[in-house]
């Protein structure tokens, strides 16, 4: 049961992918569209309302909130691109060595990853951002290495069923080496599967490094990134200007939304068990 | 001359027995017939000649290919006899091929391996193809698997086996898994490829008849064990062993039509449920008390107390 059962959230997948499509088209091209540079203050100007001139008003300091936002959806989108492309490289590996080789080898690696599956994967990115400091590699890469047991613990399943089948043991006769048929002959076959994990996971990357953001152990200010805009929107708010904060939060949504709604299209055409 | 020489093999899965003391030669050009019900351990004989075990197997005995002890080789040694001495045919050739790849692509992957070049080696692929009567060769290599029959695969499997000129080549049921009207022809283009190379067949049938036909020599299991082995052409008149015989009695075509067909009384035993005794013991008409009790040596043509008497 998920929300695709619903006619119209399964109607509304094509429209998803517009989205998907326009948010990743604004980041490529923020410097070009963004109407102000994201950083220039104009504190004569703060807590401008809605104007032709600010369609999203402008925050404490004065700067363009549209402007910001269309930047801060590089560093948004960026984030969780390099976790799903890191984790998913890393837990397909570990998933099709575990399988290819069975017998105590895979026993190890699967309790490795029972272990690591344990730690939830956004108290592992704070703790690791805590320690090692904030900023935008840090979580990153804890977040990566989070994701990598919730990829591997498909990706074995799917490669364990793969690696049985016949046309394998045929390629094996044939005197292909290891290497080979896992590269040539799994990795295509298991490709699908793993674009679709890759896509689900990118959604709960984005709200675990916008969160991480918002607790201040992501990018600092000034930096325009989502999360970091929600949580410094806190004070305007008190002030009466929410715009900031919920500018950025409906950007967050609005993209996981789209993102999630299209993966989860992708796992029902191409099968497999996403979670 | 022996190409490849079985002596008493032995495997065991997680501890438990699959296949006992097979030994068994084929000469160069030969073809011998593995035949015997499920479980008999036909294809495990089959898959020890490549070391081909399942995991946790432990094997024993030794395989001779062309003299070299094939447990010994060493692993790159062992991929360049399977590559290129050795070729098998499975059961169900839509399970064998890789679904993804093209059919150009599954045939040409061993020779590119092997350094030919892209160019030759299509035009090794067209012709293997041509030659195991697939027509249009040239569009059948751009297309995948799932958009050929079954026994137009079969063929492709089979042109992918001949095309690096192996000297044996194993065949475990290659026609189970096909309509009963291509399998006539899948077998005859096996049978006459293999003979025009000279290439030494292990050929795995639930079925006598067709054994028979294609085979010089039948080697008939029971239980993980080879209990009698004789030329194809005496079959079915010098079967001594009463398991082959009562294989040789229940074919459909040994009775008239109308009558019931005749059975092997009793359950299929593997290696691992077998008696003490005889293997066949419990299910024997002729059974002594000897035979429940100690194991037939195989001596002359097969594995049974009372040959000189049957």
């Amino acid at each position: 049961m998920t929300a695709l059962s619903i006619p119209v959230v399964r109607r509304a997948v094509p429209f998803a992918a517009v989205v998907c499509a326009l948010v990743v088209l604004t980041a490529i091209l923020a410097p070009w569209i963004a109407p102000y540079d994201p950083n220039a203050l104009d504190p004569l100007n703060a807590y401008a309302p809605f104007s032709p001139a600010h369609p999203l008003g402008t925050d404490d300091l004065g700067r363009d909130l549209l402007s910001r936002l269309i930047h801060g959806s590089r560093t948004s989108l960026a984030g969780p691109l390099i976790v799903v492309l890191a984790a998913g490289t890393i837990g397909a590996t570990v998933a099709i060595a575990a399988a290819w080789f069975g017998g105590w080898f895979d026993a190890l690696l699967s309790r490795a990853l029972d272990v690591l599956f344990a730690f939830p994967g956004l108290v592992l990115a704070i703790t690791v951002a805590a320690l090692f400091g904030s900023g935008f590699i840090t979580p990153v890469v804890a977040l990566s290495l989070a994701f990598v047991p919730v990829i591997a613990r498909v990706m074995r399943a799917a490669a364990l069923r793969e690696r049985n089948l016949p046309y394998i043991e045929a390629l094996r006769v044939q005197g292909f080496g290891a290497w080979r048929i896992c590269l040539r002959h799994l990795v295509p076959n298991l490709a699908p599967l793993l674009m679709v994990q890759a896509a689900i996971g990118f959604g709960y990357a984005m709200i675990d490094l916008a969160s991480i953001s918002f607790l201040g152990l992501g990018l600092q200010p000034p930096a325009a990134d989502w999360g970091l805009m929600i949580a410094n929107g806190q004070p305007s708010i008190l002030a009466g200007f929410p715009q900031q904060s919920i500018a950025a939060a409906v950007a967050v949504v609005i993209t996981v939304v789209a993102f999630t709604a299209v993966a989860e299209r992708l796992a029902t055409r191409f099968g497999g068990d996403v979670r | 001359m022996t190409l490849l020489q079985l002596d008493r093999i032995t495997v065991a899965i997680n501890g438990q027995p699959v296949l006992r003391q097979v030994s068994l030669e084929v000469a160069a050009g030969e073809a011998v017939g593995l035949v015997g019900e499920s479980g008999s351990g036909k294809s495990m004989t089959v898959k020890s000649v490549v070391r081909l075990l399942p995991p946790g197997a432990t094997a024993g005995g030794t395989v001779r290919f062309d003299g070299a002890d094939v447990g010994a080789l060493s692993p790159a040694a062992l991929r360049r006899m399977r590559s290129r001495d050795v070729a098998m045919v499975f059961q169900d050739p839509r399970a064998a091929v890789n679904p993804v790849r093209t059919v150009g692509d599954f045939l040409t992957e061993v020779l590119r391996d092997q350094g030919v070049s892209r160019a030759i080696a299509t035009e090794k692929a067209v012709r293997s193809l041509s030659e195991v009567g697939v027509g249009d060769a040239t569009r059948r290599l751009n297309q995948r698997p799932y958009e050929l029959s079954g026994g137009l695969l079969q063929r492709v499997v089979i042109a992918a086996a001949l095309l690096t000129g192996p000297r044996l080549i194993l065949a475990d049921e290659p026609t189970t898994a096909l309509d009963v009207t291509t399998q006539e022809e899948v077998v005859a283009i096996l049978d006459e490829q293999r003979r025009l190379r000279a290439a030494a067949l292990m050929f795995i049938t639930h079925d006598l008849e067709l054994a028979a036909a294609v085979c010089d020599r039948i080697a008939v299991m029971y239980a993980g064990e080879i209990v009698e082995i004789l030329p194809a052409a005496r079959l079915h008149d010098d079967a001594r062993h009463p398991y082959t015989r009562a294989l040789l009695a229940s074919r459909p075509g040994a009775v008239a039509p109308g009558e019931r067909l005749v059975t092997v009384p009793g359950i299929p035993q593997s290696a691992l449920t077998a008696p003490a005794g005889c293997v066949f013991a419990d299910r024997c008409p002729h059974a002594e008390a000897r035979c429940h009790d100690e194991r037939p040596v195989f001596t002359g043509s097969a594995a049974c107390h009372l040959l000189e008497v049957l």
